[in-house]
């Protein structure tokens, strides 16, 4: 489990600045190596690193979902790196700015032989503080890459006023409450808060509360994406619990970007823990309630035209 | 089922250390040469070794032999010749690409993939290039003739290089990953990503052939001697399809050897003779005969040393075989 190998997915529109970041991590002194899977060559100035060059080839699976789509190209990549073991500590992937982080995040869950040897860390999406709110309207493309991602780094927080600033972050909010938001300029954050967040291990959704940096005023709601949260301040019975969220992701699983969730089953010492991807579901019973603790059920989904009302009103029927 | 007590050739096996991932194996006539991730490639004849460095500061991804050339593809975009007597040369680069996919034909053509794009080189240096639909994984020549098959996406296409007609397109959905040629060249085959592989009957009539149920990828093929069978990795026991009537495999049942409590990881047929080296997973190598399924034992199970590479020597005297720790031998027959 722990010696597989962590893999950074680096989103962002075109011109946020994902360059500016990728080439912050390679230069830092951090003692590591990374293996760097790109789209194209020439901007990275860096030598001594394991660069490859990717073709973003999206293939579907033959089972019969729409949504079941890997990188045929990332499988065949990570094939061959596994080759070179040693040579690298962990292994980041640059998305071109239209691309879809769906795919290259079901890869790792998918095939058996990538999630044999490497796990999805996190999805992390540089946005443009200028142009995002713009990019949210006209580019599917940019909404989706917000909605997925575990970080955000809002960039060129220069070019903007505080205000401006503060609506960008809400429209942010709107669709994806539950990522880290940085501001930066340049890019310049710590490299602690881009890798090894291990966004995707069961065992480190402890609690799924929204990210806020500070109390907001606005109250955007985006026309097409968001998230739906709903909480039952008790337990829930696995027995209907199971086949609903089941039955939900496999027929609402194209229009679900993300899902997570912690539940309480009835005298089960530990959580039981999900997170998905569309149709792709992963959970299981992780770290025990402690003495005293409140057993409380709360599921969150990010998508695109959710139900909310069916979906509040499916998982409070699960109520135990 | 096999157990522990199959009689044993391990004392038979020269070991050797490679220091890196073996990622393909070829014979000289009697030297080994083995392909290393880390870019080198070790030539062992008579106890000596002798390390090569065929791509410096990368790693071969791919190797194929004809018996007289060790040919290599590196994550340096190059294309590397490395022969018996420790000489090495760059045959074709493309800058910044990998190539991971790689054939040889005994004439001394060669053929690589870079992305979609396929290169053909003949014998007299002659190169075509093809673009196919999309990348290029799997590449394997016809037995005979110059004529080249080619796994992709959603298909294979079936192509020669120095007529103008337009390439031949087998069609099948999905991801398509290596390629092989039955020996009597009636019959493609590819394995794909959802565990199985697919196959064409080229003679008469274009029919598909679908081989599945197998719990993993199969990144391993070998056709027997005879051509009759086709050996197979993948699942935890070597899975071979009767091929030797002209329907193939459709409608029987395939033979499965070797079952142990670990992947199969390679196969390699014997050259002459209906016995078959499988590689595993756990690093253990037996030897089945087809006719009544007894084995032999070649080497037992090594931690973190799963079979990476395997190859017979022409004769069927020797067997070399690679780990993906670096560890390596080679077993002579007695």
């Amino acid at each position: 489990m722990t010696d597989k190998i962590p893999v950074t997915v680096l989103t962002g529109y075109l011109g946020a600045g994902k360059t500016t970041l990728l080439n912050r991590i390679l230069t830092e002194q951090h003692g590591k190596k990374y293996a760097v899977i790109v789209n194209e060559f020439g901007e990275i100035g860096i030598d001594n690193e394991l660069v490859v060059g990717a073709d973003e080839e999206v293939f579907e699976m033959n089972n019969g979902c729409i949504c079941c789509t890997v990188r045929g190209d990332l499988i065949r990549i990570l094939d061959g790196l596994m080759k070179r073991k040693g040579k690298f500590d962990a292994i980041i992937v640059e998305t071109t700015g239209l691309a879809d982080p769906a795919p290259v995040a079901q890869t790792f869950f998918m095939d058996q032989d990538v999630s044999d040897t490497a796990r999805l860390d996190a999805v992390v999406t540089v946005a443009d503080a200028k142009w995002l709110s713009d990019r949210l309207k006209d580019a599917p493309e940019a909404k989706n890459q917000i909605a997925f991602a575990d970080v955000i780094i809002l960039n060129k927080i220069d070019l903007v006023s505080e205000s401006e600033l503060e609506e960008v972050e809400a429209r942010i909010r709107a669709i994806n409450p539950y990522a880290k938001v940085h501001r930066t300029q340049n890019c310049a954050i710590p490299i602690s808060e881009v890798l090894d967040r291990k966004a995707f291990d069961l065992d480190r959704i402890i609690e799924l509360e929204p990210d806020f940096l500070e109390e907001g005023h606005h109250h955007h709601h985006d026309e097409d994406m968001q998230s739906v949260s709903v909480a039952i301040d008790g337990e829930v019975d696995p027995e209907k619990f199971m086949p609903w969220i089941s039955n939900l992701t496999q027929v609402e699983g194209p229009n679900i970007l993300r899902c997570k969730g912690i539940v309480a089953f009835p005298n089960e010492p530990k959580r039981f823990v999900f997170q998905g991807v569309h149709m792709i579901l992963d959970g299981d019973v992780q770290g025990e309630w402690k003495p005293g603790e409140k057993h409380t059920s709360k599921v969150v989904f990010i998508g695109r035209d959710l139900n909310e009302k069916a979906i509040k009103e499916g998982f409070l029927a699960c109520a135990a | 089922m096999s157990t522990g007590t199959a009689p044993s050739l391990s004392q038979n096996v020269a070991p050797l250390d490679t220091g890196a991932h073996v990622t393909g194996i070829g014979w000289l006539k009697g030297t080994a040469a083995f392909g290393l991730g880390d870019g080198g490639v070790l030539l062992a004849k008579d106890g000596e070794s002798h390390r090569v460095e065929a791509h410096p500061d990368a790693g071969v991804l791919v190797a194929a032999s004809d018996g007289e050339r060790f040919v290599t593809g590196g994550d340096d975009g190059r294309v590397a010749v490395t022969g018996a007597d420790g000489s090495t040369k760059t045959l074709a680069e493309s800058k910044g690409a990998w190539i991971d996919s790689l054939a040889v034909n005994a004439g001394g053509a060669f053929a690589y993939g870079v992305g979609k794009r396929v290169i053909a080189r003949d014998d007299k240096g002659r190169e075509k290039t093809l673009e196919v639909p999309s990348a290029a994984r799997g590449l394997a020549f016809a037995p005979k003739g110059y004529r080249l098959a080619i796994s992709h996406y959603n298909g294979a296409t079936l192509w020669f290089p120095n007529v103008e007609a337009k390439p031949e397109v087998l069609d099948w959905k999905g991801s398509h990953l290596d390629v092989t040629w039955s020996p009597d060249a009636r019959f493609v085959v590819t394995s794909m990503q959802e565990n199985a592989l697919h196959g064409w009957r080229l003679i008469p009539d274009k029919g598909h052939m679908r081989m599945s149920g197998y719990p993993s990828k199969t990144r391993s093929f070998s056709w027997s001697g005879d051509g009759k069978w086709l050996a197979t990795s993948g699942a935890e026991a070597a899975i071979i399809w009767p091929f030797e009537s002209k329907e193939g495999p459709m409608g029987k049942a395939p033979r499965e050897c070797g079952v142990r409590p670990a992947k199969v990881s390679r196969v390699a047929f014997h050259p002459n003779t209906l016995v078959l080296a499988v590689g595993y997973e756990d690093g253990c190598i037996l030897l089945i005969r087809l006719n009544d399924a007894s084995e032999l034992l070649v080497r037992p199970a090594v931690k973190d040393s799963g079979i990476t590479a395997m190859a017979w020597d022409k004769g069927g005297k020797r067997l070399a075989f690679g780990c993906e720790d670096g560890q390596a031998g080679i077993l002579t027959l007695p």
